[in-house]
């Protein structure tokens, strides 16, 4: 009774907050209700009895990956007159997107309805004497360990490749020198002189 | 754990937990204000000063003087501020620093949540307190609360990263996520608690576990925005930084967050370094001490290394700050990771195979 | 080399600890902390305050409304009037000070031929509005009769050096 209350209460937040994603009309809200979807999945997770991919979910997701969001958003100049211009001449082929987006959705969903081997994947449970990390860590790192680390490779390329097209060395920018900084000694700057009267230095 | 739930049936059994949560939330609170004090006396002492000592006897009862008197000032929300974000921006910083210290384990089975993901859960949260700071310095509508927010989001994100990586080197140790098992594994005395790990010998897994408390240590000063760290609410540069516009209770709110989140970044390194409620002997003297002191100790001791460091230390620089965290703890604290891990498989290998 | 024993300094926080074992020699030294509305600081003889006007022990006021004070004040916050007095001897009928505007510099008090204006040892006159701050003739005298004993000790200790 109580699981069900929760799934309901937990759906409802993330489609009602997904919606909102796209409807309201403040983009730095807009991330807000992406956080909140986000954090509702997470809670479907645990109702789920993934707590791991729950926490990991919450960790990356919402505690890296929507800040740099809300970090962007927040410092764009966004002009909304300027935004909603285009609207009219991209409704036709956005709305024929969003069609085509939404039939393929409900066809996944109706097949999934009514194909017969769902029935055994539905319930995947942990095995027995597993715990949910262990089982998590048995799969990726045994059975799909070339795909997982495939994967990271990916994610490696996307960096090297976002670091290649954005980093410029620039000549003539002064940089510092920590170690400099800080073994500066007095006897390196400093020199004392003592002056005759009327000859100056030199 | 007790199971309230279970053992008394649904109603009372609820209504016990929530009296517990109560309980510990109460139990926080009042330590908060007088560790606030010792903060304020610690801080007074490095530099020659008395401190508060007017209000109760040696100042006891300052905090809640100083709780009485932001409860009756007026709440100010600036004009073309986002008006529910504002007012959000400081209950979430509350309530992220409470809802992590469900997992917290004071003594044995004196923890709220025994969950098994508890350093999971900890990480989550407290990766989650950023919001709060972010929120509030953009709904503010303001420009030094903007950049104090942007501040301390890029810090609390760099930071966190290390932060990470020495969990998973002190979960990688312990074989456990879940926090009460991982101090049940230092009992024994204070060379078994894991800063020393000498219950790993031969391996001397103490020059790796000494520099990741350090490591940890700087880091949650940093993620707390303390001094050194303080650029988010830097005085001198940004006036307050992200609670420039607050004021009342909402300001009350953020401060009460900011101080629970340092006191449970002590009660983490306690728990994960410090062999948790666990006396450095384990013989008669030591244990008649019951755990739960053992673990306030603990934790006291760590807050006054937090106020000595704030008392200490001159603010950093942005850059120095991020070149720190990016380009000193992360690479130490991932080898840190990886040659861990090589020991921990190795000596299991060992173990099973010969 | 250099470079390397700069590396190990840092990595074991030696800086760090100088500064602890510093800050805890400090820790538990004696504190100069007055506490405040109880114990008070030692104050000069020279100190400026609160201003008052004095009178001469026969309780004569000892102004003679010359306006030298009125003409020195920088900040211009010294309003005086001046009438003949029945027996023919030259007084004031105002005598004001804006204490708002007053920057307690004491050129009053120098330039007082007679002593009558002087910035007695009184720091503690703080009020909840500003009208209060407003002195006039009347509350100067009243203030050289409550410091008079203060006052006359602090001109007879500075006498010397004036």
């Amino acid at each position: 009774m109580l699981q069900a209350a929760a799934f309901y209460i937990f759906s409802a937040i993330a489609v009602l907050s997904a919606l909102m994603v796209v409807f309201a009309k403040n983009p730095v809200r807009a991330v807000l209700f992406l956080i909140l979807a986000f954090f509702s999945a997470a809670g479907l997770f645990v109702l789920l009895g993934a707590e791991f991919l729950a926490m990991i979910l919450v960790i990356v997701y919402v505690g890296a990956v929507a800040v740099l969001f809300l970090f962007v958003v927040m410092m764009l100049d966004i002009d909304f007159a300027e935004l909603k211009a285009g609207f009219a001449e991209n409704a036709v082929l956005g709305g024929a997107v969003a069609v085509v987006l939404a039939g393929i959705l409900i066809a996944t969903g109706f097949v999934w309805v009514d194909a017969q081997s769902v029935e055994a994947n539905l319930q995947a449970p942990t095995p027995e004497n597993m715990s949910n990390v262990a089982a998590l860590g048995a799969l990726i790192y045994d059975r799909y360990v070339l795909f997982f680390q495939l994967a990271g490779l990916v994610l490696l390329v996307a960096m090297i490749g976002a670091i290649v097209l954005t980093l410029r060395h620039r000549d003539g920018v002064k940089r510092q020198d920590m170690h400099a900084q800080v073994t500066r000694k007095r006897k390196d700057s400093v020199e004392i002189v003592d002056v005759e009267p009327g000859e100056g230095i030199g | 754990m007790y199971d309230f739930v279970t053992q008394w049936g649904p109603l009372w059994g609820t209504l016990a937990s929530v009296g517990q949560i109560v309980g510990f939330m109460v139990v926080l609170l009042l330590s908060l204000a007088f560790l606030l004090l010792m903060d304020r006396k610690v801080w007074a002492a490095v530099q020659m000063r008395k401190g508060p000592n007017t209000v109760g006897a040696f100042g006891l009862l300052q905090s809640f003087a100083d709780f009485l008197k932001f409860v009756l000032k007026e709440i100010i929300v600036p004009a073309g501020a986002d008006r529910p974000l504002f007012l959000l921006a400081p209950l979430l910083t509350f309530i992220f620093a409470f809802i992590t210290w469900a997992v917290i384990p004071v003594a044995p089975g004196w923890v709220i949540s025994d969950l098994n993901v508890g350093i999971l859960y900890i990480f989550a949260i407290s990766s989650l307190g950023v919001y709060g700071i972010i929120i509030g310095g953009w709904a503010s509508n303001s420009k030094y609360p903007f950049l104090g927010s942007l501040r301390s989001a890029a810090q609390m994100v760099s930071y966190e990263v290390s932060i990470g990586f020495i969990l998973v080197t002190i979960l990688l140790m312990a074989g456990t996520m879940n926090l009460s098992t991982l101090v049940e594994a230092q009992a024994g005395g204070f060379w078994n608690w894991h800063v020393l790990s000498f219950d790993m010998l031969p391996w001397p897994a103490f020059v790796i576990t000494i520099p990741m408390f350090v490591i940890f240590f700087i880091s949650a000063l940093a993620e707390t925005n303390r001094p050194p760290f303080d650029l988010p609410e830097a005085e001198s540069e940004l006036v307050a930084g992200y609670q420039v516009e607050y004021s009342s209770t909402p300001y009350l709110l953020f401060m009460i967050g900011e101080y629970l989140n340092i006191v449970l970044m002590c009660a983490l390194m306690t728990v994960l370094f410090l062999g948790g409620w666990h006396a450095p002997f384990d013989i008669a003297p030591f244990t008649w001490i019951p755990p739960v002191f053992w673990f306030a100790i603990k934790v006291v001791f760590l807050f006054f290394m937090f106020a000595m460091v704030k008392a200490l230390v001159p603010r950093y620089r942005y850059d120095q700050l991020m070149r720190l965290g990016w380009k000193i703890f992360l690479p130490t604290s991932l080898a840190a990771v990886f040659v861990m891990g090589a020991i921990v498989v190795y000596t299991r290998n060992a173990a099973l195979g010969g | 080399m250099n470079r390397i024993a700069q590396t190990l300094r840092g990595a074991a926080l030696l800086d760090f600890w100088g500064a602890f074992g510093l800050g805890m020699r400090y820790f538990f030294k004696k504190k100069p902390t007055i506490n405040y509305p109880f114990e008070k600081g030692r104050l000069s003889p020279r100190f400026r305050g609160q201003h008052a006007l004095r009178r001469y022990p026969n309780g004569e006021e000892r102004c003679i409304a010359c306006k030298l004070c009125e003409a020195v004040c920088p900040a211009q916050a010294i309003t005086i009037e001046a009438e003949p007095r029945e027996d023919g001897s030259r007084r004031t009928t105002r005598y004001d000070i804006d204490m708002v505007k007053c920057i307690y510099c004491g050129f009053c008090a120098e330039a007082c031929p007679v002593d009558a204006i002087v910035e007695g040892p009184n720091f503690e006159f703080a009020t909840e509005t500003r009208e209060e701050l407003y002195y006039d003739k009347e509350k100067l005298l009243d203030n050289g009769d409550r410091w008079e004993r203060e006052i006359a000790r602090n001109l007879e200790l500075d006498a010397r050096y004036r």
